[in-house]
């Protein structure tokens, strides 16, 4: 049990897959600039990465590694993610529609993510059993939705602040980005 | 198709619209393989060969694929390349291929491949669609290649593994780590918006 909470703490905080791991960072940048894009976004994550982990790693254990085909697994992987998203819109549109209302773009978007890829292929590289699977597939996007929603309140502050021209938008948001990244290296320490 | 657009299809990827400065595209590569000049310039010659190949084939089935299912094809089409990449660096580029890790498959979902497939390659001639594609292309190399140089002399004191600095250089561990990463590029992001201005 123990272990597995560590996993947890660890792919939200110590090995944030948004601000130390670097995936994710399009979105992040894209719709950080007011907070209920930012949480829109990060329940989507959240969302469709949880599922996308499980899928893809039964994917890959029932119908790739027993026909040998391991090596395609970026083509199987980005096909089943991308159906899945579309899966997902269709389902909410029918089921949940003020949840489908309130992703809006966000959600197509979701398929190009590199965290949702980059998790999935983290699944199979760390060679998680399936509970460990489970827990990576929900912590990770928790700690990106976390990031995101953290750095969106900081964002709202800078935008009324002065700051110089060629600096605005982007540029200071990497450079607050890069700070953000700096305190949370300081979660090394706790494992 | 005039000898000069060709040309120019070629070089707005060299600076007017250069990834990731100019055009905010494929940033979550451009942090993580920077950390020196060798890991950045690997990934912008694996991003490039995706890209062309990619622009080369989408360009000429622009007309056969209903408009409908197209990101699905774009994907396909672009998957299928990374994963002949990550197969060639695996077999003849090995060590680079531990450093780039999980970043060669990620190609499949880097911004600028989908971004220049949707904006030009489904929308152009094969000609065009492969000068942008080589533009883009090596316009990220060099960015990608300066940030990493930048990063990896100052983070750790050597460029392309030599030593720079005299032994007694104390290395700014701060730029081959996470948070450096974001500061240079956005440094360098403000840098480019005012040499942009002028």
């Amino acid at each position: 049990m123990g272990d597995y909470i560590l996993l947890a703490i660890s792919a939200i905080l110590v090995n944030n897959i948004l601000l130390i791991q670097y995936l994710g960072n399009c979105p992040f940048l894209g719709t950080s600039k007011k907070m209920d894009t930012a949480v829109g976004m990060a329940m989507g994550v959240v969302f469709v990465l949880t599922m996308a982990g499980i899928v893809t790693w039964i994917v890959y254990k029932v119908f790739l590694v027993p026909f040998g085909l391991e090596y395609i697994r970026t083509l199987a992987f980005i096909l089943v993610i991308a159906a899945l998203v579309q899966f997902v819109e269709l389902f909410l549109k029918k089921s949940i529609p003020a949840l489908y209302a309130g992703l809006g773009i966000f959600l197509p978007l979701i398929t190009t993510n590199c965290a949702v890829f980059g998790v999935c292929i983290i699944n199979i590289d760390e060679q998680y059993n399936f509970l460990e699977m489970l827990v990576s597939s929900i912590a990770y996007p928790i700690g990106f939705g976390l990031a995101l929603v953290l750095f969106a309140g900081i964002r709202e502050r800078i935008i009324i602040g002065r700051v110089p021209g060629p600096m605005q938008d982007v540029a200071i948001g990497l450079v607050t980005a890069g700070f953000m990244s700096l305190s949370f290296l300081g979660f090394k320490g706790m494992i | 198709m005039s000898e000069t657009s060709l040309v120019q299809e070629f070089t707005k990827g060299l600076w007017k619209e250069i990834p990731p400065f100019r055009l905010v595209l494929g940033l979550c590569p451009t942090l993580a393989v920077t950390k020196g000049i060798e890991t950045g310039v690997g990934m912008g010659i694996a991003l490039t060969f995706v890209l062309v190949c990619s622009n080369i084939l989408i360009a000429s089935l622009r007309k056969i694929i209903p408009n409908k299912v197209r990101i699905a094809c774009f994907i396909v089409v672009i998957a299928t390349f990374v994963v002949i990449v990550e197969l060639t660096m695996q077999a003849f580029t090995y060590p680079l291929f531990l450093k780039l890790g999980i970043f060669i498959p990620l190609i499949v979902v880097n911004c600028i491949v989908l971004g220049r497939a949707e904006a030009f390659a489904s929308k152009n001639g094969i000609g065009a669609s492969i000068a942008d594609g080589l533009g883009m292309g090596l316009g990220y190399t060099i960015a990608l290649g300066t940030l990493g140089s930048i990063r990896e002399i100052f983070g750790a004191g050597t460029w392309f593994g030599h030593a720079v600095f005299g032994a007694s250089f104390q290395p700014f561990t701060f730029m081959v780590e996470a948070p450096g990463a974001f500061v240079c590029l956005g440094l360098m992001l403000g840098l480019m918006n005012l040499a942009g201005k002028e």
